[in-house]
């Protein structure tokens, strides 16, 4: 499944991924998360994301609804399937893992 | 300085005023509130173990249930195992309609899912989302109540357990101060309480569930570990979960404090009554019926349910062997009418298998009954039933901690008990020991003599009444139970037809007496009546005798007067001088 999700990805780089990005107030981990994720989706996808910040302390019904547990958390909405990371995405090599990067990102650093 | 004298004046406070008591929030979970001295700590999180399936989830959703139908306090069950849908039909089955309740916003349920391989961790960070995630839900309905059900799940989804124990000690900081009564649950742990040592974080008050199984019976048992700043029962208490949610049975009351009664209740019989002071039982106080099979004990005891119905009390029939309209139909050809009793609400039957469930549940089953249907008496048919259930010493301990419970509540509790031999004195008083917990002891016994049977039936003691010594023959006749009179002889105690037999030599004997006497009376009045008619002849044999003897006398004295008058005459004749002084007749 994951695989074929980035064959798709890898023949149409046109889509458009649509991040969101969970945090609680402007805290040093929800900073460092914001600029960790820029930096990556610079690298690997520039021009074709759009990230969405979400301050949990503003719109506390989205933890409820989105079922969030950690911060801050980074939800990968398109493309399907849906994939949900936690932590400051300063580790990038899981950040990439995480997003289904690493393989077609990968393929290039190994 | 003013600060030391404050802190000086509550130390003294402490020792000489009534003590500072920890805020409490009731349960309104039969049982619980009583041993823990009236519920949760308020405002503090209090940790619930134990194994797997020994009812956790559902001590906390009745605690939510019971705070937001019962003292107006909402509540949170953020849930990290079960779907809210599940749980919804979980505890449905425990008669709590949790929609009609999120509906009112009176509870709000959370299903915190996380997905291990769904997840994956890149960097530091924290569970503020949870946080912020329970405080909107604890502020969206004011809620009091907050429960965490398991909250330990988290260390399966999430990989850092560092960072988890940081937050999770964090979190429950963070709960006393939002000022929320908190049950957190845990899965027990092979040496700790809980699986990642929550007892750690949660120390104000820790609840142990358990579920034991000893001889395919399981029984499930709640021990409150520790509760800070609060006495505490600290036994294990049986309880039980049914359709009406939880029932935790206290063990005993602490002291031998209950108040007794002097008033009496007849037993039903009235010859026994007789026995027993001419009064009865006292109110309040264990009968124990003990004997042999067919010794009429169940009778006894159907006997006094019903006369006690036709006064109006209640009765509450634990039935171990009979099924209740077995003991109807049984007690009916006796002439013994419990359907009606039954029939009119003050009679209730609860029949079960002794093998049903352990001794404790049986116990806490019949706590939970007696709770409900308020009996003036509760009659266990038979207690020795129990006994195939437990060991000796634990058949002692379940029946004092009925005995108390009885007592405590005034309630006359009557137990039969079948014996195996036909000893005059039972041995279960010399193996379990029960003797003390009894009051008032009556032994039936079937007595085999003349090619038949009979039962007797004696009291072994009566505590605080002169009772009767005597042996009485108990007979069990179409329109009840009666007592007769049973013979004592060189032969020994005669009953049945060799008392009948006697009682027709006695009548025999009084006849014989009785001819005899009469024989004699008339002999006697026969020797009067012609005694006297000897006085009767001789008195008129006398009588003519007189007649005739006073006319001699009257013809001597006429004839001498007339001599007298003769001489007189004659001296007249010759001239006498003399005249002597005799009355002449002219």
């Amino acid at each position: 499944m994951a695989l074929q999700s980035t064959d798709v990805d890898e023949n149409d780089d046109s889509t458009v991924w649509l991040l969101r990005l969970y945090v609680a107030g402007s805290g040093a981990k929800s900073l460092a998360a914001f600029a960790n994720l820029k930096k990556i989706c610079e690298e690997c996808k520039a021009g074709h994301y759009q990230i969405e910040v979400i301050d949990l302390l503003e719109n506390p019904h989205l933890a409820f609804e989105d079922n969030i547990v950690a911060i801050p958390t980074l939800l990968r909405k398109v493309p399907e399937p849906i994939r949900k990371i936690i932590g400051d995405l300063s580790n990038t090599e899981r950040t990439l893992i995480g997003l289904d990067l690493l393989l077609k990102n990968g393929s290039n650093t190994w | 300085m003013n600060e030391n004298t404050a802190d000086n004046s509550t130390s003294t406070s402490l020792i000489n005023k009534p003590r500072f008591k920890l805020p409490k929030s009731p349960t309104g979970i039969q049982g619980l509130d009583e041993i823990t001295g009236g519920g949760l700590p308020a405002g503090r999180p209090t940790l619930v173990c134990g194994s797997a399936g020994c009812g956790k989830t559902l001590l906390a959703m009745e605690f939510l249930v019971r705070g937001a139908t019962e003292f107006d306090e909402p509540g949170v069950f953020m849930a990290f195992e079960e779907t809210t849908k599940d749980l919804i039909q979980n505890v449905a089955s425990l008669g709590f309609d949790l929609t009609v309740l999120i509906a009112d916003k009176k509870i709000l349920l959370d299903f915190v899912y996380i997905e291990r391989s769904e997840i994956e961790e890149t960097g530091e960070y924290d569970l503020e989302g949870l946080f912020i995630r329970l405080g909107y839900a604890i502020d969206s309905i004011g809620a009091k109540r907050v429960v965490l059900d398991t909250i330990e799940s988290l260390f399966a989804g999430l990989p850092n357990p560092f960072i988890l124990r940081a937050e999770l000690r964090r979190l429950f900081r963070w709960l006393k101060e939002k000022g929320v009564t908190a049950i957190i649950t845990g899965e027990r742990g092979n040496e700790t309480l809980t699986r990642q040592g929550l007892e750690e974080y949660i120390s104000d008050c820790v609840i142990m569930l358990d579920n034991r199984v000893t001889s395919q019976d399981s029984t499930r048992r709640l021990r409150i570990v520790k509760y800070r700043g609060s006495t505490h029962g600290t036994n294990e208490y049986p309880f039980l979960i049914d359709e009406n949610g939880f029932s935790i049975l206290p063990i005993t009351s602490l002291g031998l404090q209950h108040s007794i009664s002097y008033e009496r209740v007849s037993t039903g019989v009235p010859r026994l009554d007789t026995m027993l002071d001419n009064k009865g039982y006292f109110r309040g106080s264990t009968v124990l019926v003990y004997g042999t099979a067919g010794t009429g004990k169940s009778s006894l005891a159907a006997q006094f349910a019903e006369s006690a119905c036709l006064r109006g009390e209640r009765v509450l029939y634990f039935s171990f062997e009979e099924s209740p309209a077995q003991i109807m139909r049984n007690m009916r050809s006796i002439g013994i009418d419990l359907q009606s009793c039954m029939e009119s609400g003050l009679l209730k039957f609860h029949a079960n298998r002794p093998t049903f469930s352990g001794l404790e549940t049986h116990l806490a089953t019949m706590h939970r009954e007696i709770n409900r249907f308020k009996p003036q008496i509760v009659i266990v048919d038979p207690l020795s039933s129990l006994h195939i259930e437990g060991k000796g010493a634990e058949v002692k301990a379940v029946l004092m901690r009925l005995v108390d419970f009885l007592k405590t509540n005034q309630i006359t509790g009557f137990f039969t008990s079948l014996a195996t031999s036909n000893a005059a004195l039972p041995e279960i008083f010399s193996t379990q020991d029960i003797s003390s917990l009894i009051d008032t002891c009556l032994v039936v016994r079937s007595v085999e003599s003349g090619g038949e049977r009979n039962r007797i039936l004696s009291i072994l003691k009566s505590r605080g009444m002169t009772h009767s010594n005597q042996i009485r023959e108990f007979i069990l006749t179409t329109h009840g139970i009666e007592l007769c009179d049973v013979y004592v002889g060189s032969e020994g105690v005669l009953t049945g037809s060799a008392r009948v037999v006697q009682e027709a030599k006695k009548v025999a004997i009084a006849l014989l007496h009785q001819q005899t006497t009469e024989y004699k009376q008339r002999e006697l009045e026969n020797k009067r009546s012609i005694l006297n008619a000897k006085i009767a002849t001789l008195e008129a044999e006398f009588a003519i005798q007189q007649a005739e003897d006073e006319k001699i006398i009257e013809q001597e004295m006429a004839q001498v007067q007339q001599l007298e008058l003769d001489r007189l005459r004659m001296e007249k004749v010759r001239e006498a001088d003399a005249v002597p002084n005799i009355i002449l007749g002219d």
